[in-house]
């Protein structure tokens, strides 16, 4: 079904904080500033029933050729069971401040989802309940998805030192020759 | 003892048999490699894809049980660890720590080029290589390695096992 409506009544009721409505292949996505978020999502999750949260996930613009508004953007893919309309939610994120509310409260489900774009891009959600990484180690050094971050990593990983060093140690109690 | 040496049957290369004593003569080293060799016990223990071939070694068709190879599901039962997959530097301290659960003797396969060297997986969060932190005692290349290579990479290290001398403690 066509989701154009739900943006027409987004911009109407978020004058300010759309910046952009893009569609491509049938696929609505709607660009708008970080700090109204919460509000953006609960008008759509109650007046458009927008209640199911299918993706969450960071994006960096670094090295991406053509026309962006940030440096970073977090995007919500949202849909809404009962209408069968699915929108996509871009919300801008500057370099100097790499920082969005959390949708936690709308959606416990956003949980893991903001705690894996922190981990792997570097995105702060205020208001979190938790927010730690959850793929790579908890004491790891960087955010790997970033567009800066060197393919084999920069500094090598504390625990894999440790354990090279326990191998070592280890070794002496070994049978063999 | 001419006499007695005289009464041996040589039933293989070093083993001799006393017919009237149902005893069995040969060099200590002969029959415990022997044994290790027919019974290597793998930990169940799949890290990424090579973890499906080694199910299939296992299962009817290649049926590692002939060989007395058996998938033990403790490690502190097995004696060798399959490495079958990527190792990622979160996973490889848990790695460590099941090696560190079995007892000796206790043998170590790289299965696949992820576990030998981290295959194509040239990036900050995989080891290049298990023998980074692991003794390993046979390297098995493919991505995956067909079940028939697995199978090949245990008879080589079957053959290794029946090579050791004095493997039964630190002194020997």
């Amino acid at each position: 079904m066509e989701s154009t409506g739900v943006a027409e009544a987004l911009q109407k009721q978020f004058p300010g904080s759309v910046r952009e409505v893009r569609s491509h292949r049938g696929q609505l996505a709607v660009f708008v500033n970080r700090e109204p978020i919460v509000d953006i999502c609960r008008y759509l999750k109650e007046d458009h029933l927008m209640n199911h949260l299918n993706c969450l996930c960071g994006v960096d613009n670094l090295k991406r050729k053509g026309l962006h508004h940030s440096r970073f953007e977090v995007v919500y893919q949202l849909y809404s069971i009962e209408n069968r309309v699915a929108l996509r939610l871009n919300a801008l994120i500057p370099d100097d401040d790499p920082s969005i509310d959390s949708v936690t409260d709308l959606w416990t489900g956003a949980d893991w989802l903001e705690r894996e774009t922190w981990d792997l891009v570097g995105i702060r959600f205020n208001n979190h309940p938790g927010l730690e990484r959850i793929l790579m180690p908890s004491d790891w050094q960087g955010h790997p998805l970033r567009k800066e971050y060197p393919l084999r990593g920069d500094v090598e990983w504390q625990g894999l030192e440790e354990l090279r060093e326990l191998a070592k140690r280890l070794s002496k109690h070994d049978f063999h020759q | 003892m001419g006499k007695m040496n005289s009464n041996l049957v040589e039933i293989e290369e070093g083993i001799s048999f006393i017919p009237g004593a149902s005893a069995i003569v040969a060099p200590l080293n002969k029959l415990i490699n022997w044994g290790r060799a027919g019974s290597i016990w793998p930990a169940t223990f799949g890290l990424a894809c090579c973890a499906i071939e080694m199910m299939v070694a296992g299962a009817s068709t290649n049926d590692l049980d002939r060989f007395g190879i058996i998938f033990r599901a403790s490690p502190r039962q097995a004696d060798c660890l399959i490495l079958a997959g990527t190792i990622s530097k979160k996973m490889a301290p848990v790695v460590r720590r099941v090696y560190d659960q079995m007892p000796e003797p206790r043998y170590v396969v790289a299965m696949g080029s992820c576990a030998c060297s981290g295959g194509i997986f040239d990036t900050y969060a995989v080891v290049q290589g298990a023998d980074e932190f692991l003794p390993v005692d046979v390297y098995i290349p493919g991505c995956p390695p067909r079940p028939e290579a697995l199978l090949e990479g245990l008879l080589k290290l079957q053959e290794k096992i029946l090579q050791e001398q004095g493997r039964w403690s630190q002194l020997a």
